[in-house]
């Protein structure tokens, strides 16, 4: 089960910085670990660290009064580069449950969708509204079951996500269980045409 | 008569189990590539729900990303590659799946070995947790990156959900000039479309040029697109395709290779089908390429100055500009060629094939590697490191000065000991020159393999054109 996200409300950190990739996000040398504790200290660990260790209080993330926001403002291009899912690991084991950005990278946003990081995409000029009115220290709200995403109680936009969607942030539903609970029979009457179709993709000693 | 379809809507096509929305479906996926950092957590899910693998021989493991490319007679030094590594091996044996150890000599990088091996087919599609996976596509064959959870699911169900693309064709006319490779037009491309261009996109790169190119020119052309946004890219399969692929361990064999071919040659884009966009690129134009900044879309050729930002009008582009040019060290307005590097990496799945080896070789042979460089030579798999070995590749290398190491990604993605220190700058043939990607600190520009061969030789950043006239 990822984590549900039904309604979350919190201050919002601004990073506006276009084609933030996830080896920013996500130091390469961090994957070497096996399991999925400890992401949080590796997010954006280059930017908040100096090569020494020391902290970089400029860096948004490092902000005192934002260590408990959830909300993420971000610039186009958020999440390219990478597959590596831990950008996502790292972002909701730091806290973080929405990322707002123009548009983000492919692969990214899958991961996304898969462990309960709802992604917003919308006009840069709108964005950048929002970070300025992140930086001021409003207050960003989403309400799942409502689809609404709010700041200062204004409406921003209406959330644009199907049924199953909602229903899987809010059960904390992962996709791999939906699909081999949903999903088996359709799979297996495909593969056996697909098979008779193309038989050379088979070994022939599967099944 | 039915409507004409692109290469992308065959592929797609043939592989819905069903619609999930307008746009989204179920997919077959029909191959899986794993690698020791893709899969560790994938694993654990599976265990977790006691689901299994559907069907073990779909997929294919090999170690390529955190191994050492040097003492591979001796346990791995670092203790959490070796975890990493013995956690592959439980792993896959513990379900049944095929595996290449460490020291055969197919292990390689999971987009070099799975081609050479056949694994990789015309037609299917094949999912890896890297998101380079679309390097496959070269074959004809819808592949692409995905995470960890994706891989788990691809490992339990043999199917993913995803999005259907838009089609973008990127034809490519002409011919390529002298010192102009594959590399070049990638790093082109990108340059003039930018890392977003392609994004919900799956490319198809088409026209006579591409007709022309070797399969492993197609690959690098396929390796990039995702660094233009696309996470599938495309060459429809030809009489190239086929002949590379007949006979490789993996592939079909008698009636049933015979079988498939008739069905490869039905994917290519039928006449009349109507891409989302189009881009044209000429060859002829094409000069060797050399990224400046942080960012593949930052991409100049090499007779060509490093950009002032003070000329961006859009704030943000002004500043990630400067900020770019800081962390590498450079001053806005000066010519890149002549740029001094500390070290030159040649490999990847981008550029380490033997094809690449030779056309570094080519550029080595009878010189020597300036003084100030280290330079490294990275074969992308160990057959590719036999096969330039066979034909002397290795000796040119070594007694030039460069170091002849064993298969994997390396200072790619630098989770090994290789790796730049703070402020260093590389020559590399890979594919990412983001902030840290070789090495904390470290500042990279990527280019073609004749012109990291250059490099080395000259000890900066050099127009390949002009070395030849040396
Ligand atoms: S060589 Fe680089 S891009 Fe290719 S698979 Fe390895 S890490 Fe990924």
């Amino acid at each position: 089960m990822s984590e549900p996200l039904i309604h979350v409300t919190s201050q919002a950190i601004s990073l506006p910085d276009p084609n933030v990739d996830t080896d920013i996000i996500f130091p390469a040398r961090f994957l070497l670990k096996i399991d999925r504790d400890g992401m949080a200290e590796c997010l954006f660990h280059d930017r908040r660290f100096d090569a020494a260790g020391v902290e970089q209080p400029a860096f948004p993330f490092n902000r005192d009064d934002r260590q408990a926001a959830k909300f993420l403002v971000a610039g186009p291009g958020f999440g390219c580069g990478s597959s590596r899912e831990q950008a996502v690991w790292a972002l909701t084991d730091w806290g973080i449950r929405v990322v707002i950005a123009p548009d983000f990278g492919d692969i990214f946003s899958g991961n996304a969708a898969k462990n309960g990081l709802l992604l917003i995409r919308m006009e840069a000029s709108r964005v950048a509204e929002l970070a300025v009115k992140a930086e001021r220290g409003a207050m960003f709200s989403v309400d799942i079951p409502g689809r609404s995403f709010t700041v200062d109680h204004e409406e921003i936009c209406r959330l644009d996500l199907g049924e199953e969607t909602a229903e899987a942030f809010i059960e904390g539903w992962e996709e791999i269980d939906v699909i081999l609970n949903r999903e088996r029979e359709h799979v297996a009457a495909f593969e056996a045409e697909h098979r008779a179709r193309q038989p050379w993709l088979f070994q022939a000693s599967e099944g | 008569m039915t409507k004409p379809r692109t290469l992308y809507e065959k592929l797609w096509d043939s592989h819905v189990v069903r619609y999930l929305t307008d746009d989204t479906a179920l997919l077959y996926v029909d191959r899986h590539l794993l690698h020791e950092v893709s899969t560790p957590q994938s694993f654990v899910a599976l265990d977790k729900r006691g689901c299994g693998v559907h069907r073990p021989l779909a997929n294919l493991a090999v170690p390529d990303h955190a191994i050492p490319t040097r003492h591979r007679d001796r346990p791995i030094a670092d203790p959490q590659a070796r975890a990493q590594m013995a956690k592959l091996v439980e792993n896959v044996e513990r379900y049944g799946i095929p595996f290449i150890p460490l020291n055969d000599i197919r292990q390689g990088i999971v987009h070099v070995m799975g081609p050479e091996q056949g694994f990789t087919l015309p037609g299917m599609t094949l999912a890896c947790g890297d998101s380079h996976t679309s390097t496959h596509g070269a074959f004809g064959t819808l592949a692409f990156g995905v995470g960890a959870s994706e891989c788990g699911i691809v490992m339990a169900a043999q199917a993913l959900v995803q999005r259907k693309s838009r089609t973008m064709a990127v034809r490519i006319e002409g011919t390529l000039s002298a010192g102009v490779s594959a590399k070049d037009v990638a790093l082109a491309f990108i340059g003039k479309v930018g890392v977003n261009g392609a994004a919900g996109h799956a490319i198809e790169y088409l026209g006579p040029a591409v007709s022309g190119f070797s399969m492993e020119a197609r690959m690098t052309l396929c390796n990039m697109a995702i660094e233009a946004g696309a996470r599938v890219a495309l060459v429809a399969p030809d009489d190239t395709t086929f002949n590379w692929l007949k006979g490789r361990p993996m592939a079909p064999e008698g009636d049933l290779w015979d079988q498939a071919v008739s069905y490869w040659r039905s994917l290519p884009t039928d006449e009349g089908a109507v891409f989302d966009r189009e881009v044209l690129l000429n060859a002829d134009e094409i000069a060797p390429h050399v990224t400046w900044g942080t960012s593949p879309e930052d991409t100049i050729a090499i007779d060509q100055m490093v950009p002032d930002p003070e000329m961006i009008e859009d704030e943000q582009k002004r500043a990630r500009l400067k900020r770019a040019l800081t962390y590498m060290g450079l001053t806005a307005s000066t010519p890149i060629a002549g740029t001094p590097v500390d070290m030159v990496f040649i490999g990847s799945c981008t550029n380490g094939r033997l094809v690449d080896l030779e056309a570094a070789a080519e550029i080595v042979k009878g010189r020597k590697v300036s003084p100030n460089v280290q330079a490294l030579v990275v074969p992308g798999s160990g057959l590719v490191k036999q096969a330039a070995e066979e034909k002397g590749l290795d000796r040119i290398f070594i007694d030039a000065g460069f170091e002849w190491r064993e298969a994997g990604c390396s200072m790619c993605v630098a989770m090994n000991e290789d790796r730049l220190k703070p402020g260093q700058r590389c020559a590399s043939t890979s594919n990412r020159n983001f902030e840290g990607r070789q090495g904390r600190g470290g500042r990279t520009h990527l280019l073609s393999p004749a012109m990291a061969a250059a490099a080395a030789i000259t000890g900066t950043l050099t127009d390949i054109r002009k070395l030849e006239a040396m």
